[in-house]
């Protein structure tokens, strides 16, 4: 039985119909780790025996004739940024490398109340800075569709963990796009929730204003489950929600007749690769065949989003990256005094992007340029959040691509910073207007890896792309498109 | 706006960071192409419009003075590059 073909809705459902014991699935997911892991690299740290204790537990609470919860025994994998406690969070940086949490992200608790069996922590851009896994300080990640290729970024070991059956859902953090861009490179469905709907205790800051954890799983039904789990106000996160939190999957419905989608010309940008804009294009049409409208808008400040993000993010990482100073936690490198001590600490432990972004947030920061180039970001994130508020007076939801390409090559932009940051073109507005984003498979590219698109909702409204993804997931097979890679 | 070798050291120096003299010239370049390109938002006039430093509509969000239970010295200690006697140990400060 090919247990890591399966939804994690399907294996809930087996575990509840005892079809399958929660030990069984995690041997079976293990086992995919044990011999696949190897080409991926998805995992920087590996949790077995904790796998095999929450395993046992969760068939003794089967047995027992409890009411299993969605997560409940189901094999999941978390991104190296939620702090879990007892298990090192690194962050994919030599920083970090030793770091062991002495608590739990919220995200943890919430989850580790219907006990599910983690696997391990997946690898990352050093920091959840970059966009194809190939600044973690440790390994790359290899997209499961094609081994060549990266699996996008930053939580591409998440992606590339759910995509080739190396887990059955996981969790990602999003900034600027990191679980949206390589949710769409490996084929599986990510979402950004809206800013605030998830806590963010316990998740390592790279820029506070921005990051929002989320899921990663095969289908739109596994998102709606999992978001269940993790939403929800926390009085630990003073930027958290105070709303109720809906059932999303009561959003599991296929009906999109009359819901107005608003298609931004701005989103096809200079550089697109004509497949991509190809199936994105196809899928609206495929939209309005099942009776949505599609309305024409435009997001005019969409071009300067990039501008203003690589100067707003940056300017929080260095603030939130300064705490990284050798004395309480982390690594140190010793020095004559103090400052040459952290100097030291830093210079060795960061990588290039982290340093990179920690240079450009001080400059941009720094008195004299404040007003040029961190005030400015601020005041375009004004206008990129206008763009959306008058658009969302005509429309229900906003449809566009995820990315430029599908998944590059290794290696191929990994030297060219702004090209990198170049891609990031359609995911990171959401971020600076805190707009929930959905991503899933939309087509399939002539050299067989996966197109993605992106459905962009009002504030608090998961619901409403929940309900438009499900729809468009359920009149194709994408979801059912597993990649194959073999043991 | 064209940054110069001494911008980039003072930089670095708030930082806390090194960059070694060479990898130098790399630095300058992409730092400068970088400046280069976020210069695109001063084609915006932006006079009237006010900054968003976070998107939701918070001003202070308050709680009742309690006591909570915190992280015992040990945990919190426990990643410590360097401690002693409870406390976390840094090289000299002072002369």
């Amino acid at each position: 039985m090919d247990l890591h073909k399966k939804s994690a809705y399907e294996l809930h459902n087996m575990l509840a119909k005892k079809e399958v014991t929660a030990v069984e699935l995690a041997e079976a997911f293990l086992r995919r780790i044990d011999n696949l892991d190897g080409k991926l690299h998805a995992y920087i740290t590996k949790t077995a025996d904790l796998a095999m204790a929450a395993a046992k537990k969760a068939d003794a609470q089967i047995a027992a004739g409890e009411k299993i919860s969605f997560l409940t025994g189901l094999p999941g994998a978390i991104k190296d940024n939620i702090c879990t406690e007892g298990t090192k969070t690194t962050c994919a940086s030599k920083m970090l490398e030793n770091f062991v949490p002495p608590y739990n992200a919220t995200v943890m608790e919430k989850i580790g109340k219907e006990n599910p069996v983690i696997l391990g922590k997946t690898n990352m851009d050093e920091f959840a800075m970059g966009g194809s896994t190939e600044n973690s300080a440790f390994f790359p990640t290899h997209n499961p569709r094609n081994l060549s290729c990266v699996p996008g970024g930053s939580s591409g070991g998440s992606a590339a963990a759910v995509a080739g059956g190396l887990a059955a859902w996981a969790l990602g953090s999003d900034t600027g796009g990191s679980i949206r861009q390589p949710a769409s490179f490996c084929g599986i469905v990510g979402m950004k929730p809206t800013y605030g709907r998830v806590s963010r205790y316990g998740l390592v800051a790279f820029a506070s204003s921005l990051d929002q954890i989320g899921p990663l799983t095969r289908n739109v039904t596994d998102c709606a489950n999992v978001l269940n789990a993790i939403a929800g106000y926390d009085e630990r996160d003073s930027t958290s929600i105070k709303a109720d939190v809906p059932d999303y999957t009561k959003s599991l419905v296929e009906d999109v007749k009359g819901l107005k989608i608003g298609l931004p010309a701005e989103y096809f940008v200079d550089g697109m690769d004509k497949e991509v804009a190809d199936s994105v294009h196809k899928a609206i049409a495929d939209f309005k065949a099942m009776g949505a409208e599609i309305v024409d808008i435009s997001l005019p400040h969409t071009k300067y989003a990039i501008a203003a993000y690589y100067l707003i993010a940056p300017a929080e990482a260095t603030t939130n990256l300064s705490r990284y100073d050798g004395v309480s936690y982390g690594a140190r490198v010793d020095g004559e005094d103090i400052v040459e001590m952290m100097t030291n600490t830093r210079t060795a432990k960061f990588g290039n992007e982290v340093k990179r972004r920690i240079m450009i947030g001080n400059y941009a920061l720094s008195a004299g340029y404040y007003d040029a180039y961190y005030l400015k970001a601020l005041k375009m994130r004004t206008l990129v959040k206008e763009d959306y508020d008058k658009a969302f007076q005509k429309v229900d939801v906003i449809l566009t691509p995820i990315a430029p390409t599908t998944a590059f090559k290794l290696g191929s932009i990994i030297n060219d910073p702004l090209q990198m940051y170049l891609q990031d073109a359609c995911t990171v507005p959401l971020n600076l207007a805190g707009l929930p984003g959905i991503s899933l498979p939309c087509g399939v590219s002539s050299t067989g890896m996966p197109i993605g698109m992106q459905i962009i909702g009002k504030p608090l409204d998961e619901t409403g792309i929940i309900k438009a993804a499900y729809t468009y997931e359920q009149s194709k097979d994408f979801h059912k498109n597993i990649a194959e890679v073999s043991e | 706006m064209k940054v110069s070798k001494k911008d980039v050291e003072n930089v670095a120096v708030l930082s806390r960071l090194k960059i070694a003299d060479d990898k130098m010239d790399k630095y300058l370049e992409e730092f400068n192409n970088f400046l280069e390109y976020v210069d695109v938002l001063q084609k915006v006039d932006t006079e009237n419009v006010k900054p968003t430093a976070h998107v939701l509509p918070l001003q202070n969000v308050f709680r009742e003075d309690v006591i909570k239970p915190s992280l015992d010295r040990e945990k919190a200690l426990a990643n410590a590059p360097e401690k002693e006697n409870g406390y976390f140990k840094v090289p000299r400060i002072i002369e």
